[in-house]
């Protein structure tokens, strides 16, 4: 409902956001796509020259793209597994009528307000040390050998890192979604005489589906990029995952052309993910 | 009105959220804790809690050798000014969408959207040789664009989503007591918007203050934030806990404050209105 | 000044026909009342008026200007809305002046205005609140005070009542007649409840389907409507329809007789029937008649009619206000 006057100032107020936003997208990507068809070192300037797809083979069949990509989808699936069980759990449990619930709730969700530089350095030093860290000093008052996480789990220590920092979100946003949940069905479940289990199956599963979706969908596109939990740590050489391998090629080695050829891959990778979540809230903006 | 809950089952619940939430808690703080401690205490294993003095010695060489205030302030001025940058352009195109909406509104949102799918290793390179060639490397005006571009399209959409509340009515009210479209959003829109411009301004500073990826690759040293602050941390200080312990606090504390107040809107504005 | 002329307006929201072509003339001093069913279109037209919407196709003038151009802000009018649009933000002072400062009038002038129409609208005490602290009925006068400060051509009411009760309703129905009295400006006034249309009105338009179906004085109206959707639409209880072969021997397709014309006889009248149900409101009783004849029937009879539900009774029409409808739904005079 609007005049063709406002209608028209609607398009110069939206224009340069949207002018802005194109060139983001579309001239860093262009550059990275160009950049992928040619041999182009840093080390090495004014010697750029086409080379087809040389970089994709050389990229594609490096051991070391395998292992990122193994990696990188370890280490996305493992985080959605904990944060998605862990969050389901602890927002019922949250749910409940407790002592001190919005404490808790702060302290629940408090690591996902911590810096990645953070976490990875609080995690490596203090909490993962093999000597002097807590976990080592816990599996010793149990008898255990304490274990050397960054020398023999590099990927799983980078894993509790960043479920660390993640299921804190999945736990909000579903403690948000429960905390949604109508009353009178709460109340008109228990005149039926629905027995919890049951409860849960029938009201709160299919209540959560949509939250557990959006959760699903946003953390892929944030854990698919992770970075600083792995370059803090220095475990890119074992744990690296795409956007550090890309990172390592381009920055560290000065390859343009096959950190191009990289990151064109991610960015593929990343949009066969966003193709569904734009989807799933294209969707939600219906209602 | 919910019938009251048996005690005992209540005090049984009680007790396993608060270990649950102590030990996810427990990694922050325990940094809190060790910031307070001497270096020597810090290593203790196992931990000495009790008999261990208490010093804010720490805070004090951090802030002496490696000027934690200059990064601090970088993640200030990165933080508000990507958020004041942001809005300038976010609050037209939100209010242009929400009461002006054309055909291909819906379209436009979703595109805006997906810019924000797109992996920032894809536009790592280019990125860095522009701005080494536009000598933007490690400034603050550089950076803060990026963080700008970064967030608008969530910036957009919460403020769309916010704007979307506001009845058409009050706005075509002012329409007709005579006010053009300026005056329009600054006296009727913008106020009545303020508490959703504030969250989305809160959820923001929280974003670009964590934001490691672009921050790490672009700064070193002039424009760095407090995240190269921390990663400066890496080796070898990070043999001190103490110190980076206290380092690490100072950088966090900031922004766990806001997070814990904007626990509501961040849900909104992550799920992009899809969970409130 | 404050005449408005509606002519060949037409608008369409892509394939959607709302108002496929309307022309009026709507006088100054006049008080015309939109009044339609939901959907009707008569909201749209309004807006129209307003400048909120574009037109189609077609002109809008006021006072002999072509307005159909010119924005809202521009177009010297003032609109009541259904939710009042109440700044939020404001106190019901800033509110009411908002219209003269986007004008430039200067402070002790807004003041001054304010003042007045805060004291004719029984809002002096209410100036600093704001819009939330008030009740239903002070947001209402808010409203209108608003409209009234800027002494604007005519005035748009876009159904203010609708969300008040009952009570407050009739009370502000008074108010707005009387405002209307004392400022003998142009109002145009949205409603899909004919019984505010009936006691407003200096002119009713009644609308159907985003068409015209007919104009005129309330008692117009009510007397003689041109088809059998005013017929229906005007007057409380509706009218009885009789199809069939009572209508047939009058030469009509359908017969339209109000309840209130209808005559409960002693012995035998026209048409016999049993009595379905009764509602007694205390000053009258609606009778739900089964007729053999007629069909149901509602018929008016006193306060203190004692019928029951399975009574016999007998009904006869005043042949005199009788409504005779051809086929296509329109009066046969």
């Amino acid at each position: 409902m609007a005049t063709q006057h406002t209608r028209t100032l609607g398009r110069m107020a939206v224009a340069p956001s949207v002018l802005a936003l194109f060139l983001w997208m579309i001239v860093p990507l262009g550059m990275t796509i160009y950049f992928s068809f040619l041999r182009y070192n840093l080390l090495d300037p004014g010697n750029e020259s086409f080379i087809g797809l040389v970089n994709y083979k050389y990229f594609l069949s490096d051991p070391a793209f395998l292992s990122a990509l193994g990696n990188s989808l370890k280490i996305v699936g493992s985080v959605l597994a904990i944060s998605i069980i862990g969050g389901v759990i602890l927002a019922l449990l949250l749910d409940q009528a407790i002592y001190g619930r919005s404490f808790v709730r702060l302290m629940v969700i408090a690591p996902f307000f911590v810096m990645p530089t953070v976490s990875a350095l609080v995690w490596k030093n203090m909490m993962m040390h093999p000597v002097q860290g807590v976990l080592a000093w816990l599996s010793q008052t149990f008898g255990l050998e304490p274990i050397d996480w960054f020398t023999h789990h590099p990927l799983l220590a980078v894993i509790i890192i960043v479920a660390w920092q993640w299921l804190p979100f999945a736990t909000l946003i579903l403690l948000t979604a429960l905390q949604s949940m109508d009353e009178e069905q709460k109340e008109a479940a228990e005149m039926d005489g629905t027995p919890p289990l049951s409860y849960f199956r029938y009201m709160v599963v299919p209540h959560l589906a949509r939250p557990i979706t959006v959760v699903v969908l946003i953390e892929t596109i944030f854990l698919l990029n992770v970075f600083a939990e792995i370059y803090v740590t220095g475990s890119g050489g074992r744990a690296g995952n795409m956007p550090y391998l890309v990172y390592f090629q381009g920055l560290l080695n000065f390859d343009v052309g096959g950190a191009s050829a990289g990151g064109i891959i991610a960015v593929i990778l990343a949009n066969i993910v966003a193709f569904f979540l734009m989807r799933m809230i294209g969707k939600n903006l219906e209602g | 009105m919910a019938r009251a809950v048996p005690k005992s089952r209540r005090w049984l619940m009680t007790i396993i959220a608060w270990a649950i939430a102590f030990v996810i808690f427990f990694p922050i703080l325990w940094t809190i804790i060790t910031s307070f401690k001497t270096e020597g205490d810090a290593v203790l294993s196992p931990p000495d809690l009790l008999t261990a003095g208490w010093t804010t010695e720490s805070y004090g060489v951090v802030q002496d050798r490696s000027n934690y205030f200059k990064f601090a302030m970088n993640s200030v001025m990165l933080a508000l000014g990507s958020t004041a940058f942001a809005l300038l352009l976010a609050i037209p195109a939100a209010w242009a969408m929400a009461f002006a909406p054309g055909k291909r509104t819906k379209d436009l949102l979703m595109w805006m959207l997906s810019t924000k799918m797109m992996p920032p290793v894809g536009a790592l390179i280019p990125i860095y040789l522009i701005f080494r060639d536009l000598h933007l490397l490690d400034t603050r005006g550089g950076i803060i664009t990026v963080l700008m571009l970064l967030n608008l399209p969530i910036i957009i959409w919460m403020l769309y989503t916010y704007f979307k509340e506001i009845p058409g009515e009050i706005l075509e009210a002012s329409r007709m007591d005579g006010a053009s479209v300026g005056k329009e959003l600054i006296y009727v829109l913008a106020p009545m918007a303020i508490p959703g411009i504030a969250s989305t301004v809160l959820l923001n500073v929280i974003l670009a203050w964590n934001e490691a990826f672009w921050t790490l690759s672009l700064t070193t040293k002039n424009a760095a934030p407090l995240t190269q602050f921390i990663a400066s941390y890496s080796s070898p200080e990070g043999l001190f806990w103490a110190k980076l312990s206290a380092a690490s606090t100072m950088a966090i504390a900031p922004i766990l404050v806001l997070g814990w107040f904007a626990q509501k809107q961040l849900v909104r504005g992550l799920t992009f209105g899809a969970v409130k | 000044m404050g005449n408005i002329t509606l002519k060949n307006v037409h608008k369409a929201f892509g394939d959607a026909v709302i108002i496929p072509d309307a022309s009026l003339d709507i006088r100054t001093g006049e008080f015309v009342v939109f009044v339609g069913p939901s959907g009707c279109g008569k909201s749209t037209l309004l807006r129209l008026i307003a400048g909120l919407e574009d037109l189609t196709s077609g002109q809008i003038f006021i006072d002999g200007k072509d307005v159909s151009d010119t924005p809202p802000s521009q177009r010297g009018l003032s609109m009541v809305f259904q939710s009042y649009a109440l700044y939020p933000h404001m106190s019901v002072r800033n509110n009411i002046g908002f219209g003269l400062k986007m004008a430039g009038v200067p402070p002790e002038e807004i003041n001054a205005k304010v003042a007045k129409a805060a004291a004719t609208l029984n809002l002096t005490d209410y100036l600093d609140r704001k819009p939330r602290q008030l009740s239903g009925g002070q947001r209402q006068r808010v409203a209108i005070g608003r409209a009234i400060v800027r002494q604007p051509k005519a005035f748009l009411f876009d159904e203010p009542l609708s969300n008040l009760d009952a009570a407050l309703r009739v009370n502000m129905r008074v108010e707005i007649m009387q405002l209307h009295q004392d400022l003998g400006a142009t109002m145009i006034y949205v409603t899909h409840d004919q019984v505010e249309a009936m006691t407003m009105a200096n002119r009713i338009v009644v609308l159907n389907k985003g068409n015209i179906e007919q104009v005129g004085s309330p008692l117009e109206l009510y007397n003689s409507p041109d088809s059998l959707f005013v017929a229906g639409f005007i007057g409380s209880p509706k009218m009885n329809f009789i199809t069939g072969d009572v209508a047939r021997a009058r030469k009509a397709a359908t017969l339209g007789i109000r309840p209130e014309h209808i005559e409960i006889v002693k012995g035998k009248g026209d048409w016999q029937g049993t009595i379905h149900f009764a509602e007694h409101l205390g000053a009258d009783s609606f009778l739900h008649v089964d007729t053999k004849d007629a069909g149901r029937l509602t018929v008016r009879a006193p306060g203190d009619f004692m019928g029951k539900p399975g009574d016999a009774i007998a009904l006869k029409p005043d042949g005199a206000r009788m409504h005779r409808f051809d086929d296509r739904g329109l009066a046969i005079r």
